[in-house]
């Protein structure tokens, strides 16, 4: 109990760490394909610290909910990110969201975001919003009809029951496996603003997406919004690492040794993930605002695919 | 004796109706009238919470009045009790917020004896135990509310509204009439306890089926008979338009649930492809007509129609498990269900009653027309915010537990034999997804668009904080919609005994788990905890407020809106409904509605502005309403001629039927 206990507090401290480090690697190995030198690996948590420490600057006319979002979408985000099994499964908590409880705290977290895009009432914070929400309309379904693919293979839409069978040998090669990871990659790729769906580093282009929508913001309220886009990256990463690449993730009842691998091989998987992520970002063009739904289109009728030929039958 | 306390309820709302009528006059009428609805129904609640936790044995009881002989049956049971609770839930909550909001009708002596009438009929319909005395109620309910939503009756869209009301309503009664005319069958069954003994064919059932669909669907809202709910549902006044959205719907689900699972005999395993695959486009078409209004109410009123429609999902899947036996499947899916029922009847009103209070402050459904009503009206806009993340399926709250059971009941559709189930039950998911997700993006637009931003226009840049009565009623319900949320095993342990009546079976018991957890099947396969979800967010929300104003800086200026250095200071420049959901209309919009949009450029040297047009068709009143109206149209001016006859044509006119029906007679026999 007590060693479930500190695991639990270990997974919600590792993964409020290592969310700016992501970030910031994913940056740097960008940069380098690039052939610039990039920032240091640090740079985000120097960010973060600097925005802390200066003064929230508020519109004048941003109401108490304009305060309070920032809060709302860092505790979901948060609380989603401890909840997905990073270097072991059967965290002391997981059981209390699954998969679909665990899509729907990120949808919390950009309802409320896309709530504050439109507080103070400017037309950028508007055009971000309206997107966000059009791409969250495909987005989601898609990712549910991952969950129902998955949850079907494993028999269950807890996530550490489904990476512990998706560890067991039982699983296989599967057709519906392969359409699902696709379309998982698709959903988020979008989910998280990645190029080709939104640039993380724009500003001032009518194209982007989540930077409209907190260009309002500053300070502290900006750090925590930074944050949780980070802990979110970190939060779907750790979903396709558990599900699709679950080695060296330690079973829910071992010791101490096995949390010795667990957590190398998860660091070792963020790090893999975030390079594969620069690659990609790097080698294609952001896509036109109204090119996203037919590509998150293709990701939801994968979705559908593999969800249909589950039902099909049981050995896709 | 529960069900002598409810029915003397229902008596006393019924003599409020004459009463409400002779005091109309008086000031002090809105306040007796509201009043004594509220204590009604606050007792007839807790008789019926009463009988539903406690034994919830069926009890009957015949009176002496309606049909000659045979009186009026009236029983409850655990189905009925459940409905009552919504229905007195409900009632109440109305009451409540109309002892403050009914202060600004204009025309009290219009919707006050009506009011407490419509909660009569709405009570009795679920108590009826016989095919009079439901029918009686049912069309008592449908007039009384007709009345009601013509309370206003000079605005020229209300009228058209009623009309159609009117029509689909009587329509709808129609279908259930010729229902209970079947099931009644040639020895004229009327009790519904001699309908439940008969077995009449698989034919008759299916009939029965498609009549029931017919006609509590399209009290309900379902597609394509929704035409009326979005025209009639805003218009009323907004503690009815709650009443009627949240409530009323309920009683018609509540009687397409007593038709189907109670009388008819044995279900036939399609019937549940029919539900769902109609269910299914509810849904959508529901929340994407939503998406295209900008009437505050009237985009409510589209919400309904899509929960209805997930409403009915979980039904079509409780048919599909129980007529393939697979009874724990179906008491998850139909409890999903009954969970949804009440969660929408919450989280309905309360946004009504937002709505309401919005249009007292303001005077104005539009939402292009209001903006920054969260500076003016705080407390309303927190209670209203509730309900729109209730609504869209958020956790912690109640929206996501139902919908997450419809989700863990799909999951079990694999199990079912027949193949159009198969490939239906994951369309259904993926629309249900769909659905959600739009419903979210829909309630950004209604609550950023309405409350945040900018006030639009005067009006609301002036309006005032509701009063107090309906401040109450709306954290009433929001604080229902987070214990809902945060503990649905109590409730879901309150709904087994119904879910053991219609489908033979009822989830595990719910508070045993840790934390109250959720288990619907078993803690290995699928678990949510929404208390604790609650709390981690909580604790998490606040640990880092205190963490940052602690350890770096809890300093805060004020300065002018950045807006990438080209703030406007028209309030025209901010996003409205229309713009905010031109993306989606762009996705959907041009499949579905066929929507279009396209500059008027005035030509050179003309003052007038240039605008932006946006063109929507409906399809299903296309489709579907206009042919029909058009062809009463052609027909009735083609008989027209005969009101012009000379009185020889007539009497051979006359003649000749009588000849013919002669002839009919003789050779029938």
């Amino acid at each position: 109990m007590t060693l479930d206990l500190a695991v639990q507090g270990v997974q919600m401290m590792l993964v409020l760490l290592v969310a700016p480090l992501l970030t910031g690697f994913v940056r740097k190995m960008k940069a380098r394909l690039q052939r610039r030198q990039g920032p240091p690996l640090i740079q985000p948590y120097r960010d973060l610290a600097r925005l802390m420490h200066k003064d929230a600057v508020l519109a004048e006319n941003a109401s108490w909910l304009f305060r309070v979002i920032p809060y709302l979408i860092f505790a979901a985000t948060w609380v989603a990110a401890s909840l997905v099994p990073t270097f072991r499964t059967g965290l002391l908590f997981s059981w209390s969201a699954d998969l679909i409880a665990i899509i729907a705290l990120l949808g919390s977290a950009r309802f409320f975001l896309a709530l504050a895009g439109l507080d103070v009432g400017t037309s950028f914070g508007g055009i971000g919003s309206s997107r966000e929400v059009m791409i969250a309309s495909l987005a989601e379904p898609a990712m549910i009809m991952i969950v129902f693919t998955l949850a079907l293979i494993a028999g269950s839409t807890q996530l550490s029951t489904m990476a512990e069978y998706m560890a067991s040998s039982a699983v296989g090669l599967r057709v519906s496996l392969a359409l699902g990871l696709v379309a998982l990659i698709m959903v988020a790729i979008a989910e998280n603003g990645r190029i080709p769906v939104d640039n993380p580093a724009t500003h001032l282009e009518l194209t982007m997406v989540h930077e409209a929508m907190v260009l309002e913001y500053s300070g502290r309220h900006l750090a925590l919004i930074e944050l949780s886009s980070s802990l979110k990256l970190v939060v779907y990463v750790s979903i396709i690492a558990c599900l699709f690449a679950p080695w060296g993730i330690a079973p829910a009842n071992d010791g101490l040794l096995s949390l010795a691998i667990g957590i190398p091989a998860y660091v070792a998987k963020l790090a893999g993930g975030g390079f594969l992520l620069a690659v990609f970002e790097t080698s294609i063009a952001k896509m036109r605002v109204f090119r996203v739904p037919e590509f998150l289109g293709a990701a939801l009728m994968l979705g559908l695919l593999a969800t249909l030929l589950r039902f099909v039958s049981g050995s896709f | 004796m529960t069900l002598t306390i409810v029915l003397v309820c229902a008596a006393a709302l019924l003599a409020l109706a004459p009463v409400a009528v002779m005091l109309a006059r008086s000031p002090a009428a809105t306040r007796i009238v509201y009043a004594a609805s509220l204590i009604v129904s606050a007792i007839s609640l807790a008789a019926a919470l009463t009988h539903l936790l406690g034994s919830a044995a069926p009890v009957g009881i015949t009176l002496p009045v309606g049909l000659p002989w045979l009186g009026a049956h009236l029983r409850i049971d655990a189905l009925s009790a459940f409905f009552l609770v919504v229905v007195d839930l409900g009632a109440f909550s109305a009451s409540l917020f109309a002892l403050g909001y009914g202060e600004h009708e204009t025309a009290p002596e219009r919707v006050l004896p009506f009011y407490p009438a419509f909660l009569a009929g709405m009570t009795l319909v679920v108590l009826a135990d016989d095919a009079f005395t439901f029918l009686l109620s049912w069309e008592f309910m449908s007039l009384t509310s007709w009345a009601l939503v013509m309370s206003h009756h000079r605005v020229p869209e209300n009228v058209r509204a009623g009309y159609i009301y009117l029509l689909m309503a009587s329509f709808g009664t129609l279908a259930l009439l010729l229902a209970f005319g079947l099931l009644a069958g040639s020895e004229g069954l009327y009790t519904f306890a001699q309908m439940r003994a008969a077995h009449p064919s698989a034919a008759l059932d299916a009939l029965v089926l498609i009549l029931a669909l017919i006609g509590a669907g399209s009290k309900a809202g379902l597609v394509p008979l929704h035409v009326w709910l979005p025209l009639a549902h805003p218009a009323a006044p907004s503690h009815v338009s709650a009443l009627m959205s949240g409530v009323m719907t309920k009683v018609a689900v509540y009687g397409f649930v007593r038709i189907v699972f109670d009388l008819a005999g044995s279900p036939a395993w399609w019937w549940s492809v029919v539900v769902l695959a109609l269910a299914g486009a509810t849904t959508v078409m529901g929340v994407l007509y939503a998406l295209m209004q900008h009437d505050l109410k009237r985009l409510l009123a589209y919400h309904t129609v899509e929960n209805i429609g997930i409403i009915f999902i979980g039904l079509g899947l409780a048919l599909a498990f129980a007529t393939h036996g697979l009874t724990f499947a179906a008491a998850l899916a139909f409890t999903a269900a009954l969970l949804h029922v009440f969660n929408h009847s919450l989280f309905k009103s309360l946004l009504f009653f937002g709505a309401g209070a919005v249009l007292t402050a303001t005077g104005e459904r539009d939402m292009e027309h209001l903006g920054g009503l969260i500076h003016r009206m705080p407390k309303t806009a927190f209670v209203f915010l509730i309900g729109c993340a209730a609504i869209s399926a958020l956790p912690p709250l109640n929206g996501f537990v139902s919908e997450w059971l419809t989700f863990q009941a799909i999951l079990l559709s694999p199990q079912l034999p027949s193949w159009a189930l198969k490939l239906l039950a994951p369309a259904v998911g993926a629309l249900l997804a769909l659905s959600a997700a739009l419903a979210a993006a829909c309630f950004v637009k209604a609550y950023g668009v309405t409350f945040l931003g900018r006030p639009r226009t005067p009006a609301a840049a002036t309006a005032m904080e509701t009063d107090g009565f309906s401040l109450a009623a709306m954290l009433l319900l929001a604080g229902l919609c987070l214990l809902v949320g945060i503990l649905p095993g109590l409730f879901i342990n309150a709904l087994a005994p119904v879910s053991a009546m219609l489908v033979g079976g009822r989830m595990p018991a719910q508070t045993g788990a840790e934390w109250l957890a959720l288990v619907p099947i078993a803690e290995s396969r699928s678990s949510y905890d929404g208390l604790l979800v609650f709390l981690f967010m909580v604790l998490s929300g606040t640990l880092a407020a205190l963490a940052i104003h602690r350890l770096a800086s809890d300093r805060l200026r004020r300065a002018p809106a950045w807006d990438c250095g080209y703030p406007d200071a028209s309030p025209a420049t901010q996003y409205t409904a229309t713009s905010f959901a031109q993306p989606i209309r762009r996705v959907f919009g041009t499949v579905v509605f066929r929507a279009s949009e396209h500059g008027e450029m005035p030509p050179p040297g003309d003052a007038r502005p240039a605008r932006l047009v946006v063109q929507i068709h409906d399809p299903i009143w296309d489709t579907l309403y206009a042919p029909i109206a058009s062809a009463i149209g052609i027909a009735a001016d083609r008989l027209n001629r005969l009101q012009f006859l000379t009185i020889r044509q007539f009497l051979t006119l006359v003649f000749c039927t009588l000849v013919i029906l002669l002839l009919v007679l003789a050779i029938w026999s």
